[in-house]
């Protein structure tokens, strides 16, 4: 059984209430840092624990939170990124829905850290409901005085409010965010300059993710270094995956980094196999942006080890053979899958969630939907494949944002992997969906 | 304001001066613009969009617009361009209960076409289209986070999870049963797993 340090308390009946979080430890960070630590040795702390952003770049979180500039009299802001909308995840619903204190619990202590007497959780306008949760959470934390004016009697005085969006993935790039937050449209803005020098209304901000932020209690808690024994060289700790698709046990499950991608599959503890006795046969390992893998080189890598569970091993082999840890949006789909119409999908959500500015991706990802849309009619030509590529390959680096990345990768590992899947219905001018779609079968062919 | 053209919605002046929020919602915008710092009230368009979305009738007239600009001191101009971007705002009208389906990956994989196709069938309408009696639009949704309870819709502030057709039939009978116009501020949400 692996350590957790996140949700090990979800099945606490009314852990969301703050009397039962502090019943079990919680708030012990901020009591910690603001009584006995200076902020900067927090910050060392996290430093020392190697945490890396959770949200799916895996930067370390120490450095960022360094980067910070510090000019006086000009204020600094700390803004969860929890406007999670990467296909495939959904661990930071999970955790604030949950347990919200520690959320919560982890902005105060990082607020801490940055000199920042005012936090905004931004969060993704769909999930107001949660929204609703983290509000009467904040409140509780105000009565109780874990929030507002010197709390624990020390001169640290903090707000937080929360912010919710409206419906738009590229919210979650942080430039993107931030120009939401300050109720415009998300348009990712020219780096430099960073947030860390001018972010929200021009003043030094740091952007995390929600279990970024949430593993800051932990680390205080039990140290930096005793943190970092967890996991597997540059991953460090544990973290949180998503895990949907085709698997007995879908559902959010936090694992030490490390483990084997066999044993999470797999594993009694954790997806339990592929449904209905059905065979692997390929695996989203990161969120939808990360290059889809087929069953043997997600399990084994190029060079026959085993596959884990961390940012090392997921991209070993580069894109050629490789992967990515991303978001831990973990998608397994099985042997009756087709790969076209799951890149489809992916192709359509990128398509719609452009935001126009950078025109390769604003016009690439249309032309690679209606391709795709060719492959699904039994429209498309052998020669279509190469356009694909070629279309992908001229989005790649070219944009302001990572949008382009995110919408040009799983359409080349696609080609990569599962080229004669695009072949097969070009060739034969027919596409056949025997996608398996099992909750519902039964129903269907009736 | 003259009769100037928002997006394919007329400007009306007369409706414009109908337009005003109950003190009850006028309470939360004001404290939802108390959040941020002095001057950067913009800041609140966002959520108070979404108030007005639920206060005027499921969607953002030209004329809501313009109000929601007036109360926090910008250029209307600038909060139509703030709600044409964003896809929770709806620049036409809609029914009183609008389910969006979501379509992506997870969701495909495990059935969310033949959910809607299903609800298809069931309301007599295609996706984008509004029942005849008001009650339903049909939307398409791109991941809405709830991969792992896939198939699912949102209507409204609720998540219905791990749909069947039984499931879809309940929601839709139940939805139909309280013929309340739903939105993303309501308070009574139902999250069916």
């Amino acid at each position: 059984m692996g350590r957790k340090l996140l949700i090990h308390n979800d099945h606490i009946p009314n852990i969301h209430t703050l009397d039962v979080y502090r019943a079990h430890g919680g708030y012990a960070s901020v009591e910690k840092a603001l009584k006995i630590m200076q902020p900067d040795q927090v910050t060392e702390e996290v430093k020392k624990s190697g945490l890396r952003g959770r949200g799916g770049a895996g930067f370390p979180t120490g450095m960022k939170w360094s980067f910070l500039a510090k000019p006086e009299g000009v204020p600094r802001y700390l803004v969860c990124n929890a406007d999670e909308s990467e296909p495939g995840t959904f661990k930071d619903r999970y955790l604030m829905e949950k347990i919200p204190h520690a959320l919560i619990e982890g902005m105060i202590t990082s607020s801490f850290a940055l000199g920042a007497k005012q936090s905004y959780i931004y969060i993704r306008g769909e999930y107001f409901y949660v929204a609703r949760i983290l509000e009467a959470a904040i409140a509780e934390a105000y009565a109780a005085g874990w929030l507002g004016k010197n709390i624990l009697g020390t001169d640290f005085s903090h707000d937080c409010s929360v912010q919710v969006g409206g419906g738009a993935y590229i919210c979650g790039e942080e430039t993107a965010l931030l120009e939401s937050l300050e109720g415009k449209r998300g348009n990712p803005r020219i780096k430099p300059p960073f947030p860390a020098v001018a972010g929200l209304w021009g003043c030094p901000t740091v952007v995390n993710n929600v279990e970024t932020i949430a593993a800051v209690v932990p680390i205080v808690n039990m140290g930096g270094e005793e943190y970092a024994k967890i996991g597997v060289g540059k991953s460090t700790g544990t973290k949180l995956i998503s895990a949907s698709g085709h698997i007995n046990k879908p559902g959010v499950y936090e694992i030490e980094l490390g483990i084997t991608v066999e044993e999470f599959i797999y594993g009694e503890e954790y997806c339990g196999g592929i449904r209905n006795g059905k065979k692997l046969k390929a695996v989203v390992a990161g969120g939808s942006s990360v290059p889809i893998l087929p069953t043997e080189l997600i399990l084994k890598t190029a060079k026959g080890e085993p596959r884990l569970m961390t940012y090392e091993s997921l991209s070993d082999g580069g894109f050629q053979t490789g992967t990515m840890l991303g978001s831990g949006g973990f998608i397994a789909m099985d042997e009756d899958t087709s790969i076209v119409k799951n890149l489809f999908t992916f192709s359509r959500f990128y398509h719609h969630e452009s935001c126009g500015q950078c025109s390769p991706c604003r016009e690439g990802t249309g032309w690679i939907e209606k391709i795709l849309k060719k492959f699904l009619d039994g429209t498309a030509n052998e020669s279509d494949v190469d356009l694909l590529w070629d279309i992908q390959s001229k989005i790649e680096g070219k944009t302001i944002c990572p949008l382009g990345e995110a919408a040009a990768w799983p359409v080349a590992a696609a080609i990569r992997h599962f080229k004669h899947e695009f072949l097969e219905i070009a060739r034969n001018k027919k596409f056949t969906d025997i996608s398996h779609y099992d909750r519902l079968n039964k129903l269907a062919r009736v | 304001m003259g009769s100037q053209v928002h997006g394919a919605q007329k400007f009306d002046n007369a409706k414009r001066a109908e337009i005003k929020f109950s003190d009850e919602a006028m309470k939360i915008v004001e404290t939802i613009i108390s959040r941020y710092p002095e001057g950067k009230q913009k800041s609140a368009l966002l959520p108070v969009l979404h108030v007005a979305q639920a206060e005027f009738g499921g969607w953002l007239s030209p004329e809501t617009m313009d109000y929601v600009a007036s109360i926090l001191n910008i250029k209307p101009v600038e909060v139509f361009e703030v709600a044409s971007f964003y896809t929770m705002y709806n620049l036409k009208p809609v029914g009183k209960c609008v389910l969006e389906v979501c379509q992506t990956s997870s969701c495909w994989l495990n059935g969310a076409e033949d959910i809607v196709k299903y609800i298809e069938k069931k309301l007599n309408i295609k996706v984008g289209e509004t029942t005849k009696d008001g009650m339903f639009t049909l939307k398409v949704a791109e991941c809405l986070g709830s991969c792992g309870t896939a198939p699912m819709l949102q209507c409204g502030a609720s998540y219905h999870e791990n749909l069947t057709y039984e499931k879809v039939d309940t929601i839709l009978e139940n939805y139909r049963a309280e013929g309340k116009l739903r939105s993303y501020t309501d308070l009574d949400y139902k999250n069916t797993l």
